[in-house]
């Protein structure tokens, strides 16, 4: 008989993040920052039907990098949770929090327990009354509490120093906007800035100013006006 | 994916069907035609000439006396459509609460919201759903109209208890007043003529007609100063008009009638 081949837990685990870090790495990075009333998320991204950036509930956004395949379902699941307590509760029960750990125990049991770990990186983002949360989730379940503003995909620390550099509170619109595609000219791994206008950045935000669902994408003429100047 | 969720369709309804029966109502355990429950009164619906209009006393009765005097029975649903409802208020709106979310979940699911169509034939399903609950007393009666972007015209739908759909090109009213209210509205020559001020002037008037000839429809209560709800769906949107608005619209009406 021969002896079954030994391999640590930490040498799984290891394999397992470097698999799910390769697939992430060539997935193009989502920025998501405070802007004087809500949050913006931009993106590079060339298809108009296949989204990075997308509605979860009133005031709550979600974006995905890496497989899109795995990051749509993980969306769907957080559409039906959200829509699901808001119709047993009421629309101000639902919360970004429960729904990021949602997410956080997902990808984390399935990193655990599961051959191939899920590659994808999550942002829930949600506006407050003042301020908002910004969450990132990553490959192993592992989450973090951003303030103020918020990167996921490849290249994320390069776009975060960009971000850092330029963001202050109470920044406009416009101004946000104009940083956010600053960061992701920067990341190194997308397009030059040139490039980066309204047929190939995916931009969103959560508008403070707005009743009851507050996501609304910004596309086209609008989109435009926004990256100008 | 998350825990618990094993359906992976567009529909909220059967989402919850399948993974949280226990959060769906279930009225079909009893006999209700001799339980005194809410029921709304009269609804209508007209077309016009930037969209469809709705409006609805805010009666509700409870057996022969009065329910609730300022019941809303006319909804908005999204942007561009609005439902009314009459018959048993209970399971009415729950109906109104689950057509918004069935509408919304479809529309952040798939990235792009359902046709005119496409609603209607969603609010058809949910009827047939309440099927066993209306033959066993909760019969719930709903319109549904609003702004057709595809087509550029407003639209109004009517329903049966089976679910079974039906278009209306004008207008329609349904309730305790309903065919009261219809009388009076079918004497306009051309609905899609008529300005947003004469539609308002037409929806007042025939909930007026409705209220002298139907003791449950609430009419107009001035002293309360409880006004019916009037919607208006556009091509920009769906726009509650305001009291102050139908007070001007019923003190000339008044003034006409007085006058005649």
């Amino acid at each position: 008989m021969s002896t079954p081949f030994y391999v640590s837990p930490e040498q799984w685990y290891q394999d397992k993040a470097e698999y799910a870090r390769k697939g992430i790495a060539r997935g193009r990075p989502i920025v998501a920052l405070e802007y004087d009333n809500g949050i913006v998320m931009m993106a590079e991204n060339r298809s108009a039907t296949l989204r990075k950036i997308s509605e979860i509930y009133d005031r709550i956004a979600f974006g995905g990098v890496g497989k899109l395949d795995e990051y749509e379902t993980l969306r769907k699941s957080g559409v039906r949770y959200a829509d699901m307590r808001g119709y047993s509760f009421s629309r101000e029960d639902v919360a970004g929090k429960s729904l990021a750990n949602e997410y956080s125990n997902v990808l984390g049991s399935i990193f655990t327990r599961e051959m191939k770990p899920l590659e994808v990186e999550i942002l829930v983002v949600e506006i407050k009354e003042t301020g908002s949360a910004l969450y990132q989730i990553r490959y192993d379940g592992s989450m973090s509490d951003m303030t103020h503003w918020a990167t996921i995909g490849g290249d994320s620390d390069k776009l975060g120093d960009v971000i850092r550099g330029g963001w202050k509170p109470g920044l406009p619109l416009k101004d946000a906007a104009k940083l956010a595609r600053r960061a992701l000219a920067g990341s190194g791994i997308g397009a030059s800035i040139d490039d980066l206008d309204e047929k190939t950045l995916e931009i969103a935000i959560l508008d403070r100013a707005r009743k009851g669902r507050t996501f609304r994408r910004i596309v086209a003429e609008e989109a435009k006006a926004l990256l100008s100047g | 994916m998350f825990k618990g969720q094993t359906y992976a369709g567009d529909s909220f309804y059967e989402f919850l069907r399948a993974d949280h029966p226990g959060l769906l109502p279930d009225w079909t355990h009893m006999d209700w035609t001799h339980v005194s429950v809410l029921h709304g009164t009269t609804v209508l619906a007209i077309v016009c000439k930037e969209g469809a209009l709705m409006a609805g006393d805010r009666l509700a009765t409870e057996g022969h006396q009065v329910g609730t005097r300022d019941l809303e029975k006319v909804f908005r649903i999204d942007d561009s459509s609005m439902m009314a409802i009459a018959g048993a208020a209970g399971p009415a709106i729950e109906m109104v609460r689950m057509f918004q979310l069935e509408l919304e979940h479809f529309e952040k699911l798939d990235g792009q919201p359902l046709t005119f169509e496409g609603k209607a034939n969603r609010l058809s399903f949910l009827l047939r759903q309440n099927l066993p609950a209306a033959m066993q007393g909760l019969v719930v009666m709903p319109i549904f109209a609003g702004f057709d972007h595809d087509k550029g015209r407003g639209r109004i739908y009517k329903f049966d208890i089976t679910g079974g759909r039906f278009r209306e090109a004008d207008y329609y009213s349904t309730g305790s007043g309903g065919k009261d209210a219809r009388s009076t509205l079918k004497k306009i020559v051309r609905h899609e003529d008529l300005s947003r001020e004469e539609a308002i002037h037409a929806a007042i008037g025939a909930l007026l007609d409705a209220a002298d000839e139907d003791r449950a429809t609430g009419g107009i209560d001035v002293a309360r100063g409880i006004f019916p709800t009037v919607k208006l769906a556009t091509r920009s949107g769906v726009e509650d008009v305001k009291d102050e608005e139908l007070r001007r619209v019923y003190d000339a009406i008044s003034a006409e009638r007085r006058a005649a």
